[in-house]
């Protein structure tokens, strides 16, 4: 058996540790004490992705190669970070209050909530991302094979390729796993984050033993260690200074704009105060990293032989000196930047990919937008997946396309460059008010055309895309386009010459493109929004709501964010508003929380749409545009002031109408009773009398005679009695003199005994139950309560008007309630009834077949009031649906 | 909306939170200042800088920083706005 399989078995025991982090981590929040999850520290640890395994091993190569010219990468985001109180702090608190879920999300949502621009940041995301995946890949596939190179007897695991492709599906795997555990990316992913911030402890704690090694175990102490390095071939510092500061810029630039730390940095962030932590816990982190890449790289130069690989000194240092105990710790700190910069890397892309990309493609297929049929959420969560997967997939490919040669810290820089194209629209967006889309957008293109000729597609080498011709004469001949000296300035070095030309020539596009183009209303208070976000947090336009139809709302939001957060958020809504039930009037302010809501699942372009969708187009009250041209005009907001009131009072003047319909309604129902009961009291009192004049005036009946007209008696007596009953029992239970029986009982007997009673099943309607979740004892009036169930199945029974007519029971332990929903199939209540069928005597149709005389329900409600219940009308499930919630004080589970 | 006339000055607490602030938005141009001493360094030959002296001189700059960044973000007030910008 050789050192190879050991290192598998590492690696394995160490996932199986990650997944345990990750686990018990969600597990505690999930249990809400996930106070430690929350900590500063563990924020501050999590944003160590950026040392990912370039750092781990690239930078000790790149510092055997150019000396202190790798600080540079690590100066820039402690510059960063020092300076939060300018920039991260402004951006951390745009996040929150904009439930922002991506780089792309956020350039898109300040620019007009535009899906061109969130696709193009999330296009040039994916291409500047996948060489840095590509690169994890390498770094762990060389490291496996430093080991193998000092130990013959191990057996490779297959080639190069096979163990890169073993380690992308691994970490798709865990990806998938905790990644995509829950939807709303507000939510966090603690699992993920927890991991990472362990594996952060593990690769400093790796990097710093090796330097520990080097620098007192091999080197003789620190002053023999600086004379080694003052004597090695880097011992003067040559660090040219245009690269130096360029370096700077671009690593500070990156650090804002890389998608994986956008992700720690804004998206994962829970407290705005951790930045205070950061802000010096993370640049004392950079700087522990940086400390001894010198004396590695020195000590590999010196005792390595000719031509060996710096880019693994951290490994094959300590492996020469026969410490195989250090080269694994040393692996196992390079296996993990790697791992934890892949899976965030991933989650962050295919969180863009899913919203920006897969969601509007697919709800433009599915007709209709927001009025689609089926779950959202499975959809949302598998194209996150399959994104991840893809995201993986074209990491892998790129490894075994480029075959692994290049310098780790050559394509790291790429990638760096890459992205830092987002920076002149995300800063600009932030402190700029007159930045426009269209700038942007223009600004970005030219910025990442000028990336791709002049540093990405030179990088390939002469004979894939950019001929040796074209390199020295430029195309067509044309010299001043040669793609590594444009406009004829030759002779800067590559990177300094394309991060130049292509950050300047897209601040100059953006810049100039939006002072000459005009952006529209939503622009502007989305950028009025985003840079005066402290002095007005939320508010980010307006929604006109006029006859909205909230029930379309709710079946789209259950759609999105499942049925019981939709509910108890629409029933929150509702209760502020002081409604009760689940409907809540679509004011501007609903409207506006619930499209911030569903911006935390599919992003705010689609959550835009698909609200707009349901309302007709959005609006910019006044109120609005005050906030945009805040500075000016006191008259104007007064006439706004005039204006929200006069929009209150339409609306107060909307309710009171309906109350006054509904009173109307009442009343003209009430007579109708009256001469109903007159008429139901009538009729049997009339054969009652007329059968009993005839047994007291008839000589000779016979015995046959008798008892037939004496049943008939009886039964019209019973009618009656019955009537008399209900509305006593009502008019007892509206008085409070009703005196309750409380027993302890099981509830599904109590549903058992309802459907037995009903004989519901015998009649030809499906019964659909879980009967495991029934299982819960409660303390109620049991009798009552199978009194009400009874009358809501013998309605499902009567009312339903399906075909194959069906009753679903669902069981539910929701906000202290044990909750009952009876739901059937048929046409459901159409919405203008709803709000009378809990009244006296009302009926829904003139039907006659009901038979009853319209008075079930109002002694259902008056029933489960007096339990300390509630009984509602549930709309949006597709048929008649009524929700009886107990109190949980009255019901405990089943042991 | 009745604006409020800022008042032009502030007592001691307010004005010393503001300084605190000030000291928090120039950290980053202190360090890229610092940090960029190393470009008027010499290249390799009779006045160069050899490596142990620059890695001294880096390293130092990055603690002093983190200290310094750790004091003032300790001494900032958490709840600090920057919603009233008038008055100093």
């Amino acid at each position: 058996m050789g050192a190879l399989n050991l290192l598998i078995a590492v690696c394995l025991c160490y996932v199986a540790f990650l997944f345990l982090v990750a686990f018990m981590a969600e597990r505690s929040a999930l249990r809400g004490r996930a106070g430690w999850l929350r900590s500063p520290m563990v924020y501050t640890l999590s944003l160590s992705i950026y040392c990912t395994a370039w750092t781990f091993y690239g930078a000790v190569g790149y510092a055997a190669r150019s000396g202190l010219e790798y600080l540079t990468i690590y100066i820039g985001p402690t510059l960063v970070m020092m300076g939060w109180w300018w920039g991260l702090r402004k951006l951390v608190r745009i996040g929150r209050t904009q439930r922002i879920t991506s780089i792309a999300d956020l350039i898109s949502s300040r620019y007009g909530k535009s899906n061109a621009l969130a696709v193009f940041v999330t296009i040039v995301a994916v291409i500047g991302t996948t060489p840095y995946i590509a690169l994890q890949l390498q770094s762990v596939t060389s490291s496996f094979n430093s080991f193998a190179a000092y130990d013959s007897s191990v057996a490779q695991l297959g080639d190069n390729d096979a163990t890169a492709f073993w380690v992308a599906v691994g970490l798709a795997l865990f990806t998938v796993l905790f990644g995509t555990r829950n939807l709303d990316a507000n939510e966090r992913h603690h699992g993920v984050v927890m991991a990472i911030a362990m594996e952060a402890v593990v690769k400093l704690f790796a990097l710093l033993a090796v330097g520990v090694f080097v620098v007192w175990g091999v080197g003789g102490g620190l002053s023999a260690t600086f004379d080694r390095i003052d004597a090695s071939n880097i011992g003067q510092w040559n660090v040219d200074g245009g690269r130096w500061s360029a370096l700077i810029f671009l690593s500070a630039a990156a650090f804002l704009t890389l998608p994986r730390m956008f992700q720690v940095l804004v998206v994962e962030n829970d407290n705005e105060n951790h930045l205070r932590t950061a802000s010096w816990a993370f640049p004392t982190y950079l700087m522990l990293v940086s400390l001894f890449v010198v004396p590695i790289a020195v000590m590999g130069l010196e005792i390595l032989p000719e031509g060996s690989n710096p880019d693994q000194f951290v490994l094959t240092v300590p492996l020469s000196q026969g410490r195989d105990g250090l080269a694994m710790l040393s692996f196992l700190g390079g296996f993990s930047s790697a791992t934890s910069m892949v899976i965030v890397a991933a989650i962050a892309l295919s969180t863009m990919v899913s919203n920006h990309i897969v969601m509007p493609i697919w709800l433009s297929f599915a007709g209709g937008g927001a009025m689609i049929s089926g779950d959202v959420r499975h959809v949302v969560l598998l194209a996150r997946r399959l994104s991840i997967a893809g995201v993986l997939a074209l990491g892998y490919l790129y490894y075994s396309f480029s075959g692994g040669g290049v310098a780790l810290a050559s394509i790291g820089l790429i990638s760096f460059a890459g992205v830092a194209q987002f920076l002149p629209p995300l800063m600009g967006g932030i402190f700029w008010r007159g930045a426009t889309r269209v700038g942007a957008l223009t600004g970005l293109c030219v910025g990442f055309l000028i990336w791709l000729y002049t540093l990405l597609l030179p990088s390939f080498g002469p004979s894939l895309f950019l001929s040796d011709t074209l390199m020295t004469h430029g195309p067509l001949g044309l010299g001043w386009l040669r793609p590594q000296a444009l406009f004829g300035i030759g002779g800067m070095d590559p990177l300094v010459h394309s991060v130049l030309w292509s950050l300047l020539l897209n601040s100059v596009v953006f810049v100039f493109v939006s002072l000459v183009s005009f952006p529209e209303p939503l622009e502007r208070l989305q950028g009025a929004q985003f840079v005066n976000v402290f002095q007005h947090s939320g508010n980010p336009q307006g929604w006109s709501g006029g006859v909205a139809q909230s029930e379309d709302l709710m079946i789209m939001a259950q759609r999105i964010l499942g049925a019981v957060e939709a509910q108890s958020f629409f029933q929150r809504e509702a209760a502020s508003q002081g409604l009760a039930g689940y409907l809540p009037e679509p004011t501007p302010d609903f409207l506006q929380r619930l499209e911030r809501e569903l911006s935390g699942s599919v992003g705010a372009a689609t959550a835009h749409a698909m609200v707009g969708q349901i309302m007709g187009r959005a609006t910019v009250s006044v109120e609005d545009l005050l906030a945009v041209a805040d500075e000016t005009a006191q008259m104007m907001e007064y006439s706004s002031q005039l204006e929200a009131k006069s929009a209150e009072l339409s609306r107060t003047a909307r309710q009171l109408r309906t109350a006054n319909e509904k009173l109307t309604q009442l009343s003209v129902q009430k007579d109708a009773f009256l001469s109903q009961i007159s008429h139901e009291l009538r009729t049997p009192m009339t054969s009652i009398r007329s059968f009993s004049e005839i047994l007291r005036d008839t000589e000779g009946l016979t015995e046959q005679e008798l008892s037939k007209y004496a049943n008939i008696i009886h039964s019209e007596a019973i009618r009656l009695t019955r009537l008399l009953d209900d509305l006593l029992d009502l008019s007892v239970l509206e008085n409070g003199q009703v005196s309750l029986n409380l027993q302890q009982g099981i509830l599904s007997d109590v549903i058992d005994q309802a459907l037995a009673a009903t004989g519901v099943e015998a009649k030809g309607m499906r019964v659909v139950r879980a009967e495991v979740l029934e299982n819960i004892a409660i303390e109620s009036d049991l009798d009552r309560l199978a009194q009400v169930f009874i009358n809501l199945i013998a309605n499902a029974q009567k009312y339903c008007d399906a075909e194959d007519p069906r009753l679903a029971i669902r069981v539910a332990n929701r906000d202290g309630y044990v909750v009952v929903d009876f739901v059937d199939n048929g046409s459901g209540i159409p919405s203008e009834a709803q709000a009378l069928i809990f009244e006296k005597f009302s009926r829904v149709s003139d039907n006659k077949r009901a038979g009853g005389a319209g008075l079930g329900l109002a002694i259902c409600r008056e029933i489960m009031a007096r339990l300390d219940g509630a009984i509602t009308y549930l709309p949006g499930q597709g048929g008649a649906a009524f929700r009886v919630s107990l109190p949980f004080k009255n019901a405990k589970a089943a042991e | 909306m009745a604006k409020q006339r800022p008042s032009l000055f502030l007592e001691r607490k307010g004005y010393r939170q503001r300084r605190v602030r000030d000291m928090a938005r120039l950290m980053p141009f202190v360090g890229a200042l610092l940090w960029g001493v190393p470009i008027l360094w010499a290249p390799p030959g009779e006045h160069g800088i050899v490596t142990s002296r620059a890695i001294l001189y880096i390293f130092a700059v990055w603690i002093v920083l983190v200290l310094v960044t750790l004091v003032v973000t300790r001494w900032l007030d958490p709840d600090a706005d920057e919603t009233q910008p008038d008055g100093q």
